[in-house]
């Protein structure tokens, strides 16, 4: 199973709806989106709530998620009475809780579904992290950062379609550029051979395009209008009215 | 998929919420506070060169009520011209879609914190200045609808300003049919609000507990007038004498009786045993302070005495020990 973000049409689409659908192909689809959000956060979460070492971590990630798909965990999920992301980390500690370790270990490679994930570069990423707080807000934490970069990777399947790959870049380099000295509109317009008000308006497209990126993103990780709004309010501070 | 640091993140997650200014004279410089609205964002305004505040629609606004309550806030302000009144200075909607308008920008600090240092003349002081900006108002025909503490603020030299006119009502028609404001990036185009609409409907109650009129929390917009306002500057005076809102228990030294009646005139259940308006509360604060009877209390015999002993009190004194004098030299001269 390949996980990608950005596959999905423009047309409003939740996975919750698409999980639960009866054709194999769209619940196919939302559990790609749904493992692409969420894997991560959940791998994680595991290492640092559990203590579990990388290579349980990995083999707990898969499970959880092949049971997702087979057990029809999402089933269960109701909106109205919380957030998905709050329901399926109480689903790991439920899974977590309801099996030993060393059944974890008989587990591994005896034929589980495998998900094709990159455990290495979540290492590297949880090597990374200062986690500050309780280990529930770290967990919505990395939610929100897989949430982003989904809609990172959203934003530049759309300039390349729209061809404004240049705003792309500018974003990139502005934007997403972790290097200690900031570079300002004037370098950037130099390094581009651009004039600095381009810069600023390639710069506020983009921003727009990865604001609609973003709140698209989160429509297709919520469960309804309403988790949707909450989320998008909590999260992010901003009116779903105007995207 | 692309690792983002929590620094990265952290600037994501402001450029999600920032309000898009492009194509726009504006520039973000820093964001202020949320309200039950929107953001306010301090801005610069690049044309004139000067610090603005931006009040930007960011809440769940499915129905599009909330962006008409911000357009008429614009509206309101914009035919409120006096110095207790925040001017706004320009509306319209962002290239991102969300409602705006800009005002100035204030600095200060709100009716609740500024009192914390004053005593009960300067409170009553400040009461009478509140009520300046909101007789002016109701003179324009409109009632601000949401007045408490938190939506007065106390600039830098004393003033005071009245902020929040999202709930207001307007009964001026004047007003009402005038409306039609543009985009921000395009003057012009009639692309930004449409004439504002009535924003509550009979039944549907807004407004801030504790502070809003029996008729505003029953819905009934049809009775709300001037003297729904008087209801909630006379709570805010409560709030102002003992430093509790309306809803807590006292726990305080009971008022002053004439103070009391003050409170209660205004904030009287039935709408006609209120103030008539503004300024008839406001003479009465007045009169407290110079030790005149006041219209909302009946004062005794023994009562008066003491406001007029207290009120001649220099007079009083001079002629009581005049007197004394007086008796003493008779006495002695008779020995």
């Amino acid at each position: 199973m390949e996980a990608q973000g950005g596959t999905f049409p423009a047309t409003r689409f939740s996975v919750i709806a698409a999980a639960k659908s009866s054709d194999p192909a769209e619940r196919s689809r939302a559990m790609n989106a749904l493992i692409s959000a969420y894997w991560k956060p959940v791998y994680k979460y595991v290492r640092l709530r559990w203590g579990l070492d990388a290579d349980e971590a990995q083999d707990f990630t898969q499970d959880f998620f092949t049971r997702l798909i087979e057990k029809e965990f999402l089933d269960s999920y109701d909106p109205a009475k919380g957030h998905l992301r709050t329901f399926l980390r109480t689903c790991v500690d439920r899974l977590f809780l309801n099996q030993s370790r060393d059944a974890l270990r008989q587990k591994r490679g005896s034929g589980a579904v495998h998900v094709s994930l990159d455990f290495e570069e979540a290492e590297r990423e949880l090597g990374q992290c200062v986690r500050s707080g309780s280990l529930e807000d770290y967990f919505d934490k990395e939610w929100v950062r897989s949430l982003f970069a989904l809609a990172v990777m959203r934003l530049r399947s759309r300039c390349e379609e729209a061809g404004k790959m240049l705003h792309f870049e500018l974003f990139e380099r502005y934007d997403l550029d972790d290097s200690d000295a900031k570079i300002s509109y004037v370098q950037l317009a130099a390094e581009f051979h651009l004039a600095v008000t381009d810069v600023t308006n390639y710069l506020a497209f983009a921003r727009r395009e990865f604001r609609r990126s973003v709140l698209d993103q989160l429509h297709e990780m919520t469960g309804n209008e309403e988790e949707f709004h909450r989320e998008a309010q909590a999260l992010l501070g901003v009116s779903a009215k105007s995207k | 998929m692309k690792w983002l640091s929590d620094e990265t993140l952290t600037r994501l997650q402001a450029s999600v919420q920032c309000p898009d200014l492009s194509s726009t004279r504006y520039r973000a410089l820093k964001f202020v506070a949320r309200g039950g609205m929107g953001a306010v964002w301090l801005a610069e305004d690049v044309v004139l060169h000067r610090r603005v505040a931006l009040k930007v629609l960011d809440v769940e606004d499915r129905t599009g009520e909330l962006a008409s309550r911000l357009e008429r806030e614009a509206l309101v302000l914009a035919h409120l011209e006096h110095p207790g009144i925040v001017p706004v200075h320009d509306a319209g909607t962002l290239p991102d879609g969300r409602v705006f308008y800009c005002m100035k920008y204030v600095e200060g600090q709100t009716l609740e914190s500024y009192i914390v240092n004053t005593n009960l003349p300067q409170r009553l002081g400040l009461a009478q200045r509140i009520a300046e900006p909101l007789a002016f108002a109701h003179s324009k025909g409109i009632v601000h609808r949401d007045l408490k503490p938190g939506n007065i603020m106390i600039g830098a030299f004393g003033e005071v300003l009245i902020m929040d006119w999202g709930l207001a009502k307007i009964t001026n028609s004047t007003i009402q049919e005038s409306s039609h404001i543009t985009s921000a990036g395009t003057p012009g185009e009639q692309t930004g609000f449409a004439t504002a609409a009535p924003i509550t409907s009979h039944g549907k109650i807004l407004g801030t507990p504790g502070y809003m009129s029996p008729e505003q929390a029953r819905g009934d917009s049809a009775a709300m007038d001037e003297r729904s306002d008087i209801f909630s500057l006379g709570a805010i005076l409560r709030f102002m004498l003992t430093g509790q809102s309306p809803e807590e228990t006292p726990t305080t030294a009971p008022l002053p009786k004439p103070l009391n009646a003050i409170c209660q005139k205004a904030m009287a259940p039935e709408i006609s045993e209120r103030y008539a308006s503004i300024q008839e509360m406001s003479a009465d604060i007045s009169q407290y302070l110079e030790g005149v009877p006041i219209s909302a209390y009946r004062e005794g015999i023994v009562e008066r005495g003491m406001r007029l002993l207290e009120r001649h009190r220099v007079a009083v004194v001079l002629v009581l020990a005049y007197i004394a004098m007086r008796v003493l030299f008779i006495l002695f001269s008779h020995r």
